[in-house]
């Protein structure tokens, strides 16, 4: 819209200097001076056009400074159309006159004395009055919301509300009507005035007792106010911190970034100079950073970012300095910076460094001459790091070997044995490689990398080490002499069980496949391994692994026939020879047992089958059919409805959940509802409770005195409402609360009746209108 | 009646064998007696370690000092901790609390005491089910801490029997424990010689101080077997298959030829009960005052003790009954038959809750251990499997014994006994919750005649086993709870007591009708009635209540709400209401297809001759 305005005016402006022009042209006004001015006079309505765009004055219309050409009462100048005319303007005379002042004045108390409105009717002065009652109580009654939630929160309400003050008598108020009489009471109080105890008076100190006065309110005011104050300066801040973290711009974070770097040198260089411990701790922190790094992939080009640029560094060059940057800026995060008293932290480690380190040091400190020796021993080059890197590897094997010959010995001087024997190969070596580059530069940061590296190889083999202690502790019975055996023990128990918890089938089969394999059934006896064999078997073959995944979802169904046949392992090694003496009679009963059982066998588990399939039929809701045979169609004996007609009439129940036997071959469990159960159960949830699961949560843990103890089940069975016997329960009065009684007040406008209220209202203003 | 404390038939042991075997079924009223901790205190420490190995004790919460509540680290010693708060707060008096704050609790116990099971998802909640949610977790917590602070009464360790390296401990005679222990438990072991009256079946009361037995010819006897105290002593003239005690030791079920007959202790019949005939079996459910009686007619009858009514009699359809046992646990009656099934039986349904298809053979007998987590068969096929019971029903392990195990019993700690022919057999298990292993035996013992009935003693480290050579009760080191609830079950109560907790026990007594397989489904919503209700107060509403109102655009500023718009905004949360709906039943689609995929092969052609 203002668009178009814009338009028009400008429009209508142009229109204008056409006018304007026309009189250029005229040899009347024609002066060069006049000319300059027209000029200018274009330019400055040019001018205001423009500004008039602008939307404040845009309905200024153009003044006119010059008398216009024409004067005729046909032609009125426009001079002055945007003022209003007044009455008292049009009374003015050119000379001011006393004669019209008492007119004015009459004219100013007309004007003055308004009509009187016509009074609202009264369906509306009503309305209005119940709506500003509504809003007052409304806000008065607000108030108690947060007492009317905490109580209906609360575990316990005790009524009546008002607690007498628990009259607080000091032991000493209670001390002082009391003497001592009796010979020990005395003897006791002898001693305390000896060792200068305070017996009455100053049990309580000046603090306590201050503490004891309650918080006036003054001071209450205060903190109130400084805890506002305080949360108002938090909300600025992080106001702040948010829209600053909201600027997207890279550069400016990166300038924030080298900026907040440089004071932090600034006031680290600082710090040093004034207080050299807090400086440590600053460097402590640093180096925490730096352990956090080397921890982390964080600029490791393992990124996602740094593997698209991977990608891309063949051919770009950008994209190379820049994965290059990263892993420099890594190098610099993970460098390690030089701390003063490293030599003395290392002193306070460990014992076992102090028992291994020393050498070391005491040959660094003779080679020393500087103030850290660390710093200036010769440093490893990268292929010696290299080296050292690649030992952890190797060291294990020897290390085991190590371990599995000492096991017969006794165990705990054969680890420390081993342990030393470690540590000085690890000294001859580091020895070796100094001599080697003693006459190589001193690269102090190297050094430091590799010491640090090398004692955290150290600590890495302690450890490895303490791992196959505990494991060859674990397999003491076996005497198996390498680490590999160890390792291949571990898992054996585990498959061992696993092949006795569940004897299971080499093949799989549905319930539907089992009578047709009944018929092979002596044949797959054979096949069928047992369970400990087959625990062998799979630990023999790992080959296997590519069925295995197939077979453990199918392995879900277990096999009934074998589930029965598979032979278990019997027990022969009784300790107490049991071979029974079998009498005569029994051995005849057993062999009886036998025959019968070779023929029960098939039998069991067909009539099993037989008698579940029966249970899952009968269990399974049952299909609704409606039609009315000979409905639209011929009816009689013999004719039976079509098929579509009986497909169309057909109601199909939903199918029910699945059985919970469904997996299990040899169960039937009924599905049946225990109806005398249910009644006994929930069967409404409670209010504020919109699915059962969550009720059932609350209703899970039970009560009773059985499986809780004494104060648990006094704490859980607490009556919700206490009353005192013949105590009268009076409402809840603001004071109780903590509100001040003023509030009463506010309340007394709920007592009034609104009736009265609105008469009272009319009343004045009528009085009002009168007037 | 004799009974004479049997000295062991083989060559006497000697005296350095006996130093490696160690036991110690000490209970707290014994003093520790000097022979035994002589004995256990020479072993090598590196058995020591072993032995800790195995049972991991319970870590003494006593001397678990830390801040929080629940410590996760099971033990912190107390230097470490001394050195770590050196001064610990001072009191107004000037005295100091070593140990601030409430005692910690290790983490395992108080999860042991937590019952809210967390593995189901619960549907996004409003603020105010929130409230309550958290309120009853917080109650869970704060109430099995304290459970688990409790647990700090249970001093009682469970002693056990451990054998020197490669010594086997079924080895072990009775002789040689009775020998090794203190006179007090040496005393537990004694045989009855009653070689008249036939094999013997006997029972335990629920304190385990009383034992009741009878033989097959009449003879029924009760007594305080602790201190052989006779309470009574009679024949009842008639065959006798089964006997039992009722929830108090003053009286006593007796199944005979006909009927069943319940007898006071002091022998006086009190009942005749014809609606049970020919009853073989007798079970008692303490909790629910349940004598259930499985008949040779092949009923399993419910008999209400408390009131005297005949609560269900269910037909098994399976023949004689003469397998069966309850489940501790969940009050299941569980009845072997002759086609090698178990079947669950509660007195709610007039079918069996499961079916488990157990041996080839018919089954020969059925143990349920104390927790209800393992069922114990034996069947004619000679084998002895342990099942889980918790609804797999699944065989863990089987053995197969060369005579078949007639008889089977669990004790409360898990030890599993089988009685094959004269020969008894205990299994223990590895760990401390694990099903019994049937490797090894633990003990094995020969009696003077065949097994007729087993037993372990509640809270004495004794099985009492019925023979046809009259009773045997043998020791059987870490068979039974050390630890007893004085108000459930106090083998020293008084009359008194008992007359008390029999009132309370009656007002506590479970409606029989709540037996079902998972005893916590009580604490479930009936959901099938709850939805039943809803669809019904919906037919009579005429709508739902509950259900969400559709979407009504708010009226926006001025001009901006026109028709239009209001139009077009209801649509759009329409179609995305929509679009959610065609998302969500797209992906139910192509889970069904996913699951429907594996099932069905590809059909080859070569199918057709398979048959």
């Amino acid at each position: 819209m203002s668009a178009n305005r814009a338009a028009e005016s400008l429009l209508a402006l142009s229109q204008h200097e056409e006018l304007v022009d026309l009189p250029e042209d005229y040899p009347l006004s024609a002066s060069e001076d006049e000319g300059d001015s027209d000029g200018e006079r274009k330019h400055q309505k040019l001018l205001e056009t423009i500004s008039s765009l602008g939307g404040k004055n845009r309905r200024k219309l153009a003044e006119r400074s010059e008398a216009s050409l024409k004067v005729s009462e046909f032609n009125v100048s426009s001079e002055g159309s945007g003022e209003k005319l007044v009455l008292a303007d049009l009374l003015e005379p050119v000379k001011t006159s006393s004669s019209l002042a008492t007119v004015k004045k009459q004219l100013n108390r007309v004007k003055s004395k308004k009509t009187v409105e016509l009074p609202l009717n009264k369906e509306e002065v009503e309305r209005i009055h119940r709506e500003v009652a509504f809003n007052k109580t409304s806000q008065v009654l607000s108030k108690w919301d947060p007492i009317v939630l905490k109580n209906r929160q609360a575990e316990q309400l005790v009524f009546p509300m008002e607690k007498e003050q628990p009259a607080f008598a000091p032991i000493e108020h209670v001390l002082s009507g009391w003497k001592a009489r009796t010979p020990l009471e005395q003897e006791i109080f002898n001693l305390l005035h000896k060792n200068k105890q305070p017996v009455t008076d100053p049990l309580l100190t000046p603090v306590e007792k201050a503490s004891l006065r309650a918080m006036s309110l003054e001071e209450a005011k205060m903190r109130r106010a400084e805890l506002q104050r305080a949360r108002a300066l938090q909300s600025y801040y992080e106001a702040r911190a948010r829209r600053e973290k909201k600027i997207k711009s890279k550069k400016y974070h990166r300038v924030m970034k080298k900026a907040k770097a440089k004071e932090a040198l600034k006031e680290f260089e600082q710090l040093q100079k004034i207080n050299p411990t807090a400086a440590l701790e600053e460097l402590e922190k640093i180096e925490k950073a730096r352990m956090l790094e080397r921890m982390s992939l964080k600029h490791q080009n393992s990124g996602k970012w740094a593997k698209s640029k991977a990608i891309m560094a063949k051919y770009d060059r950008e994209a190379r300095q820049a994965m290059q940057e990263q892993l420099a800026k890594n190098k610099e995060l993970t460098q390690k910076l030089q701390v003063a008293s490293e030599s003395e932290e290392e002193e306070g480690g460990t014992e076992v460094e102090e028992l291994l380190v020393p050498d070391a040091m005491h040959e660094a400190q003779m080679n020393a001459d500087g103030p850290n020796p660390w710093m200036l021993r010769s440093c490893t080059s990268d292929a010696q790091e290299a080296e050292i890197q690649e030992d952890p590897e190797q060291l294990p094997e020897p290390l085991a070997h190590n371990v599995s010959e000492s096991e017969g010995d006794e165990r705990l001087v054969a680890e420390e044995e081993i342990l030393l024997k470690e540590f000085e190969e690890k000294r001859s070596l580091r020895k070796r490689s100094e001599l080697n580059q003693d006459a190589e530069s001193v690269g102090s940061q190297e050094t430091k990398d590799s010491i640090s590296r090398e004692v955290l190889f150290e600590l890495r083999t302690l450890s490895q080490k303490l791992k196959e202690n505990h494991q060859s502790r674990k397999q003491k019975a076996s005497s198996v002499g390498t680490v590999p055996q160890v390792q291949r023990e571990v898992p054996a128990p585990e498959e061992e069980e696993e092949a006795l918890l569940l004897q299971r089938p080499e093949r799989v089969q549905t319930l539907e496949e089992l009578e047709e394999l009944e018929k092979e059934g002596c044949l797959q006896n054979k096949e069928l391994p047992r369970p400990v064999l087959e625990g062998h078997r799979l630990k023999k073959n790992p080959n296997n692994q590519t069925d295995s995944p197939k077979k453990k979802k199918k392995e879900q169904m277990i096999d009934l026939q074998n589930l029965l046949t598979t032979k278990s392992p019997s027990v022969k090694s009784l300790a107490v020879p049991t071979t029974i003496e079998e009498l005569e009679g029994e051995a005849e009963r057993d062999q009886k047992q036998m025959i019968k059982e070779a023929f029960a066998g098939d039998d069991v588990i067909r009539d099993f089958l037989k008698e579940k399939r029966e249970a899952v039929e009968a269990s399974k809701p049952q299909d609704v059919d409606l039609t009315l045979p000979g409905w639209g169609e011929w009816g009689g004996v013999g004719l039976r409805p079509s098929a579509k007609k009986r497909r169309r009439f057909l109601i199909k129940a939903p199918e029910g959940p699945p059985r919970k036997d469904k997996n299990l071959p040899n169960v039937i469990i009924n599905e049946k509802r225990n109806i005398y159960a249910a009644a006994h159960q929930v069967r409404v949830l409670p209010y504020p409770f919109t699915h059962h699961r969550q009720f059932e949560r609350t209703i899970q843990t039970p009560i009773g005195s059985t499986w809780n103890t004494q104060r648990a089940f006094q704490k859980l069975t607490t009556p919700k409402i206490v009353t005192k016997a013949g105590h009268i329960i009076k409402p809840i009065k603001a004071e109780n609360v903590g509100y001040r009684s003023s509030s009463r007040s506010d309340l007394s406008v709920l007592q009034r009746n609104p009736k009265r209220l609105s008469a009272h209202h009319k009343k004045q203003l009528k009085k009002n209108s009168i007037d | 009646m004799e009974r004479a404390p049997k000295p062991g038939r083989d060559v006497p042991p000697k005296k350095d064998k006996l130093q490696a075997k160690r036991k110690k079924p000490r209970r707290y009223w014994e003093e520790e007696t000097a022979p035994t901790t002589a004995r256990a205190s020479p072993g090598p420490p590196r058995n020591k370690k072993r032995n800790q190995e195995l049972r991991p004790q319970r870590p003494k919460t006593a001397h678990i000092l830390k801040k929080s509540r629940i410590s996760k680290k099971p033990q912190v010693p107390k230097k470490l901790r001394k050195r770590k708060n050196p001064e610990p707060q001072r009191s107004l008096s000037g005295a100091q609390d070593p140990f601030p704050g409430p005692a910690p609790v290790p983490v395992e116990v108080v999860q042991k005491f937590c019952r809210i099971d967390k593995s189901k998802k619960l549907p996004h909640s409003k603020s105010k089910t929130r409230n309550r949610l958290e309120v009853a977790e917080a109650e869970e917590k704060e109430t099995s801490v304290k459970a688990a602070r409790s647990e700090l009464l249970l001093a009682e360790e469970p002693g056990f029997l451990e054998g020197e390296d490669g010594e086997d401990t079924a080895k072990i005679l009775q002789a040689d424990i009775v020998e090794a222990v203190d006179i007090a438990s040496a005393a537990k072991h004694f045989d009855l010689n009653l070689r008249q009256f036939g094999p013997y079946r006997l029972n335990y009361s629920r304190t385990g101080r009383h034992l009741a037995f009878g033989g097959r010819r009449g003879h029924v006897a009760a007594l305080d077997w602790v201190t052989k105290r006779l309470m009574c002593e009679i024949n009842v003239m008639e065959t006798v298959r089964d006997i039992r005690f009722l929830h108090s030791e003053a009286l006593l079920a007796v199944a005979q030829n006909r009927w069943l007959h319940i007898y006071d202790n002091q022998g006086i019949e009190l009942h005749c009960i014809r609606r049970c005939d020919r009853v073989t079996r007798l079970e008692f459910l303490p909790f629910h005052f349940l004598l259930a009686t499985a008949s040779e007619t092949g009923f399993l009858t419910y008999l209400d003790v408390s009131v005297g009514k005949i609560v269900a009699a269910l037909n098994a359809r399976a023949g004689r009954l003469d397998v069966m046992t309850w489940n501790p646990y969940n009050a299941v009656i569980h009845l072997g038959h002759s086609n090698g099934t178990v079947s669950l039986w509660s007195p709610a349904m007039k079918e069996p809750l499961a079916k488990i298809l157990c041996h080839r053979g018919g089954v020969r007998a059925v143990a349920v251990d104390s927790t209800g987590t393992y069922m114990a068969t034996s069947g004619l096929d000679h084998q002895l499997k342990i099942f889980d019971l918790r609804g797999t029903f699944q065989p863990l392990s089987a053995r197969t014994l060369p005579q078949g195990a007639g008889h089977l019993a669990f004790s409360q700690r898990g030890l599993l006994v089988a009685g094959m022919g004269d020969v008894v057999n205990i299994w223990a298990g590895q760990g401390q919750t694990g099903p019994p292993s049937l490797e090894q035996p633990y003990l094995t013992h020969r009696l003077s005649g065949p097994v007729h009935g087993l037993q372990f003693c509640p809270f004495e480290d004794v099985l009492g086993v019925g023979h046809s050579g009259g009773i045997t009760s043998m020791l059987v080191p870490g068979a039974a709870e050390p630890n007893f609830d004085g108000l459930e079950s106090n083998p020293y109560r008084s009359r008194k007591q008992r007359q008390e907790w029999e009132v309370k026990a009656l007002l506590e007594k479970v409606p029989a009708e709540l037996i079902c397989l998972d005893p916590r489904a009580l604490a479930e919503v009936d959901v099938i009635s709850l939805e039943q209700e809803k669809k019904e107060r919906i037919e009579r509403l005429g709508y739902d209540p509950e259900a969400k109102t559709p979407f009504q655009p708010k009226p926006k500023q001025k001009g901006r709400s026109s028709t239009a718009s209001l139009v077009k905004r209801k649509r759009k949360v329409m179609d995305e209401d929509h679009r959610d709906k065609v998302r969500q039943s797209l992906e139910q689609q192509q889970h069904k297809q996913k699951k429907a995929k594996p099932s069905r092969a590809r059909p080859s052609a070569l199918d057709r001759f398979v048959h």
